[in-house]
C-alpha cells in the first residue's frame, strides 16, 4: 500500500538533522512517500521502521537485470502519456539443438542503429527438447554468439548442466513451475540468475510466485503462457494492472511471452503479436524467426513506444547524403526532431533527387518550436556551417530551408554569402512535388 | 493470498455507429473496456477490416497485389476481388487520383467510380479523399448524394471542411462523417464539438485521430488513442465516444521500409514483403491502442490482421 507522507514522518527521528540532503524531516518524508528518495536515506530509522516502509515505500514493480546491461520492468505506469515506460521490450529468437546453425547467420544478419539505439536480436531463447547432451551442446553454442540467453527448459537437470555452461552470461532460467518451482528457485539462487515462472493459469501463478518469494526468491520474470493468443494476453494485461494499479506485489515483475509458441509457423500473425504486445506489457517477446522486414517495423514501434514523453526523440546533427547524393548535390536543411527528419527525409527518398540533408541541433524541436524557441534561426544555420565546414566539403551553393521559416531567408543570405536560399513548402507532403519541379 | 481480478468494465462506453445496410452492415464500436480487453466485459462488435482499392492500375506497383488482382480491368472489378478477400469487412474508395495537384480527376469520374464500385459488392463503402480540402468537400457531396440509402463513410471531414461535409453528406444524405484531426485529443474533441453543434448526432460520427507508420511517431498515435479511451470511458466525454477508424494501409506503405528496392537495400529482402509486414505491425498497434477499424491495402495483411482479431476476440 502506498504510504503517505504523514506516515512516514511518524517514524523518522524529527530532529530535522539535515543528514539526508533535505531541511526538514517532514520534507524528506514527503519525497519518500512519492518515492523520489529511498527510505535508507534517513541513518536514524530503527530498524523495524526501515523494514516497513522499504516494503511500503518499494517500487510496485521490480527492475530486473539480465545478460550483460539489459533491464527488464521497473515500471510504475499503464500507459506512457502519465509518465513513461522505462524499459524496452527485449526481443528473443528460438534456437533448439536441430536449427541452431541454420538460424544464427540469419539473427546475425539483423543489427544496425536506430537513432541512436542499437536493433539486434538481444536475446536467444534455447528450447529443451529432451535431449541433454544436445541441449548443452546448443546452449555451448548460443552463449559464444556474446548474446544474453533465455533456457526455456523445466529439466532441473538439463539446466543445471546448462547454468555450468552459460551462467556467467547471466541468463534468464525460464523452467519454474507449480511442480518443480522449489527446486528451479535453489538453482537459480545457486548460479545468481534470474527464473522465469509459468503456471496453468493467474491463479496458480499467483500462488507460485508467493511460495518462490517465501522461499526467499523475489528475482523472478513471469510467462504468460502460451494456452491461446486470448489468454496470453489477458494475462499480460491483468499482470501488469494487478501490479501497477492494485499495488498486488506478486504480479510486481516483468512478464516474457512466446509469440513464436502462439502462431507457429506463421511469421506474419507472430508481427501482429509482437507490436501488441511491445504495447501491452510484454517485457521479453520470443518469437521464432526474425526477418528484417520484421526487425525494421517491430524496432520501429519498439523505438516509438518507450521514448520518454518528455524528452523528444533527436537525430545526430549532421550531413546526411540522400539518392546517392555527392559534394555537387544541392542541400536541404531541417531540425533534428526525430519525428520531423523521418517524415522529411522518407519524402525526399521519395523525391529520387540527390541531396545533402543538413541536420543541425535545434534542441529536438519541431521546425515552428524550434524557431519560437530560438532554436533554429540564420545563426543556429551559420553555426553549424561552421562547425560542420560545409562550405569546402560541399561544392553545390543551393540550400532549401523549411516552408515554415521562410521568414529566416533574407538573413540566411546574409550570414552564408554566396548561397542561393530556396524555400521549401509548408508541409512535408509537398516535397516530392516541389523536387520534381525545382531547377537550380 | 489468491489473485485478485479488477475487472475494469466502464459504465460509458464507445458510441455504436453502423455502417452499410442489410446483412453486411458493420457496427462499430459499443464496447465498455479499453481496447480488445475481453477479460473485462464481453466486446460485442469486433474490430472490422476496410480493403482499399483505388482507380485501376493502382494496384500493378506491387507483383504479389497485381497477381492477387490479376484480370480485374475496372474499378468494379477491383472492388469484387477486393470484398472477396478472406477477412474483409468493407471496402474504401482511395480517390487520390483526384487530387488537383495529381492526376487531377473530375468530380464526375470519381462519382462514377465509387457507383460502379459500390453496385459491384453488397458490403459497406467508405470514401477516402485526395486530402485536398476544397476538393474532398466538393467530391463527397455528390458521392453522398449519389449513393444516397447506401449509408456509406466519407473519410474525412477536417477543421477546414467540416462544414460542408457535415452538411451534405452528414445531414442532407444521410451517410457517416469521419471526423479526421492529427494525433491530438484536443483537436480531435474540438472537430466532434463543432460537428455535433451542427445538427449532426454522434452515432453518425466516426473519428480518424490521425496515424503513423510503425517507427515513424506512433508514440503520439499510441498516447493520443490511449487517452481518447481513457476520457472516453472512465470521464463519459461524449464528445470523444466515437468510434475509431484508422487508415493505416496509406501510412504504412509510404515509408522507406515498404518502398525502397530490393536492390537498393539488398539485406531487407523483397519489398513487398516489407510493405505487409508494416501494414500489420502498424495495424496491430492501432487496434492495441483503440481503432475500431483500419483500412488495408495488400491480402496477406488483411488475413493477418482478420486472423489476429479473430483470435482475441
Amino acid at each position: 500500500m502506498a504510504l503517505k507522507g504523514l506516515d512516514i514522518f511518524k517514524l523518522t527521528p524529527k530532529t530535522n538533522c539535515k543528514e539526508c540532503g533535505n531541511p526538514t524531516c517532514m520534507a524528506f518524508a514527503m519525497k519518500a512517500a512519492q518515492g523520489s528518495v529511498p527510505i535508507e536515506k534517513c541513518p536514524h530509522l530503527s530498524a523495524d521502521a526501515l523494514a516497513t516502509l522499504s516494503e511500503a515505500t518499494a517500487p510496485p514493480m521490480k527492475s530486473i537485470k539480465l545478460g550483460e546491461g539489459h533491464t527488464l520492468g521497473g515500471e510504475t505506469v499503464l500507459y506512457r502519456h502519465d509518465k513513461t515506460f522505462v524499459s524496452r521490450s527485449l526481443f528473443a529468437v528460438s534456437v533448439c539443438a536441430k536449427c541452431f546453425d541454420e538460424k544464427m547467420p540469419e539473427i546475425e544478419k539483423i543489427d544496425y542503429e536506430r537513432i541512436g539505439e542499437r536493433e539486434y536480436v538481444e536475446l536467444l531463447n534455447c528450447v529443451y527438447d529432451g535431449d541433454k547432451d544436445a541441449y548443452a551442446e546448443l546452449v555451448k553454442k548460443a552463449a559464444a554468439t556474446g548474446r544474453t540467453l533465455v533456457l526455456e527448459c523445466s529439466d532441473v537437470d538439463a539446466a543445471r548442466a546448462a547454468l555450468e555452461i552459460c551462467a556467467a552470461g547471466k541468463p534468464l532460467l525460464n523452467g519454474a513451475n507449480e511442480d518443480n518451482y522449489a527446486e528451479m528457485s535453489k538453482l537459480a539462487a545457486e548460479f545468481g540468475v534470474v527464473l522465469g515462472v509459468t503456471a496453468a493459469d493467474l491463479d496458480k501463478l499467483h500462488d507460485t510466485v508467493e511460495a518462490l518469494e517465501k522461499l526467499g526468491n523475489k528475482n523472478l520474470v513471469l510467462d504468460v503462457g502460451t494456452a491461446s493468443v486470448k489468454d496470453a494476453f489477458a494475462s499480460a494485461v491483468q499482470i501488469r494492472r494487478a501490479a501497477l494499479k492494485d499495488k498486488d506485489r506478486a504480479f510486481g515483475y516483468p512478464s516474457i511471452v512466446n509469440v513464436g509458441k502462439l502462431a507457429p509457423g506463421d511469421a506474419d500473425m507472430q508481427t501482429a503479436l509482437a507490436s501488441l504486445f511491445i504495447l501491452k506489457y510484454g517485457s521479453i517477446i520470443v518469437m521464432e524467426n526474425m526477418s528484417y522486414a520484421q526487425a525494421l517495423a517491430l524496432y520501429g514501434l519498439r523505438q516509438n513506444i518507450f521514448t520518454d514523453p518528455q524528452k523528444p526523440m533527436k537525430v545526430e546533427p549532421g550531413i546526411y547524403p540522400l539518392n546517392g547524393a555527392d559534394e555537387n548535390s544541392i542541400c536541404v536543411t531541417t531540425v533534428d526532431f526525430a519525428l520531423t527528419y523521418f517524415v522529411v527525409s522518407g519524402e525526399l527518398e521519395r523525391s529520387g533527387v540527390p541531396m545533402n540533408l543538413l541536420i543541425s541541433d535545434a534542441g529536438g524541436y519541431s521546425v515552428l518550436t524550434a524557431w519560437a524557441a530560438g532554436k533554429l534561426s540564420a545563426g543556429s544555420i551559420e553555426k553549424f556551417f561552421k562547425q560542420f565546414d560545409i562550405e569546402n566539403k560541399i561544392k553545390n551553393r543551393n540550400l532549401v530551408i523549411p516552408g515554415k521559416v521562410a521568414v529566416l531567408k533574407g538573413e540566411i543570405e546574409e550570414r552564408l554569402p554566396g548561397w542561393n536560399i530556396i524555400v521549401a513548402p509548408n508541409e512535408a507532403a509537398g516535397l516530392v512535388k516541389f523536387f520534381k519541379e525545382l531547377k537550380v | 493470498m489468491p489473485f485478485k481480478r479488477n475487472p475494469q468494465k466502464f459504465s460509458a462506453a464507445v458510441t455504436p455507429v453502423t455502417i452499410g445496410t442489410g446483412e453486411r452492415a458493420v457496427t462499430l464500436g459499443g464496447e465498455n473496456v479499453m481496447p480488445l480487453y475481453t477479460f473485462d466485459a464481453p466486446i460485442e462488435n469486433r474490430p472490422r477490416i476496410g480493403v482499399e482499392i483505388a482507380e485501376p492500375g493502382f494496384e500493378k506497383a506491387m507483383p504479389g497485389l497485381a497477381d492477387y488482382y490479376a484480370g480485374a480491368e475496372t474499378i468494379a472489378d477491383l472492388a469484387k476481388k477486393a470484398a472477396a478477400m478472406p477477412g474483409a469487412d468493407f471496402i474504401a474508395i482511395n480517390l487520390e487520383c483526384a487530387d488537383p495537384n495529381g492526376e487531377d480527376r473530375s468530380v464526375d469520374e470519381c462519382v462514377e467510380m465509387c457507383k460502379a464500385a459500390a453496385d459491384a459488392v453488397d458490403m459497406p463503402i467508405a470514401v477516402i479523399g485526395c486530402k485536398n480540402h476544397d476538393k474532398d468537400a466538393k467530391l463527397f457531396e455528390k458521392i453522398s448524394d449519389a449513393l444516397q440509402g447506401k449509408n456509406i463513410l466519407v473519410m474525412s471531414a477536417c477543421e477546414e471542411n467540416y462544414k460542408t461535409v457535415a452538411a451534405s453528406a452528414g445531414l442532407a444524405y444521410g451517410q457517416k462523417v469521419g471526423a479526421e484531426s492529427s494525433v491530438d485529443i484536443n483537436l480531435a474533441k474540438q472537430l466532434n464539438v463543432l460537428i455535433s453543434q451542427m445538427g449532426l448526432s454522434t452515432d453518425n460520427v466516426v473519428m480518424n485521430v490521425g496515424s503513423a507508420a510503425a517507427g515513424y511517431g506512433f508514440e503520439y498515435v499510441a498516447s493520443t488513442m490511449d487517452r481518447v479511451r481513457g476520457a472516453a470511458l472512465s470521464q463519459n466525454d461524449a464528445m470523444l465516444q466515437s468510434p475509431i477508424i484508422t487508415p493505416v494501409a496509406d501510412d504504412a506503405w509510404n515509408v522507406k521500409e515498404a518502398m525502397i528496392s530490393e536492390e537498393d537495400m539488398p539485406e531487407w529482402g523483397p519489398t513487398e514483403r516489407r510493405g505487409v509486414t508494416m501494414e500489420i505491425a502498424t495495424a496491430a498497434a492501432c487496434l492495441a491502442s483503440g481503432s475500431n477499424a483500419v483500412i488495408l491495402r495488400h491480402p496477406e495483411s488483411v488475413a493477418a490482421v482478420s486472423k489476429f482479431i479473430g483470435e482475441l476476440m
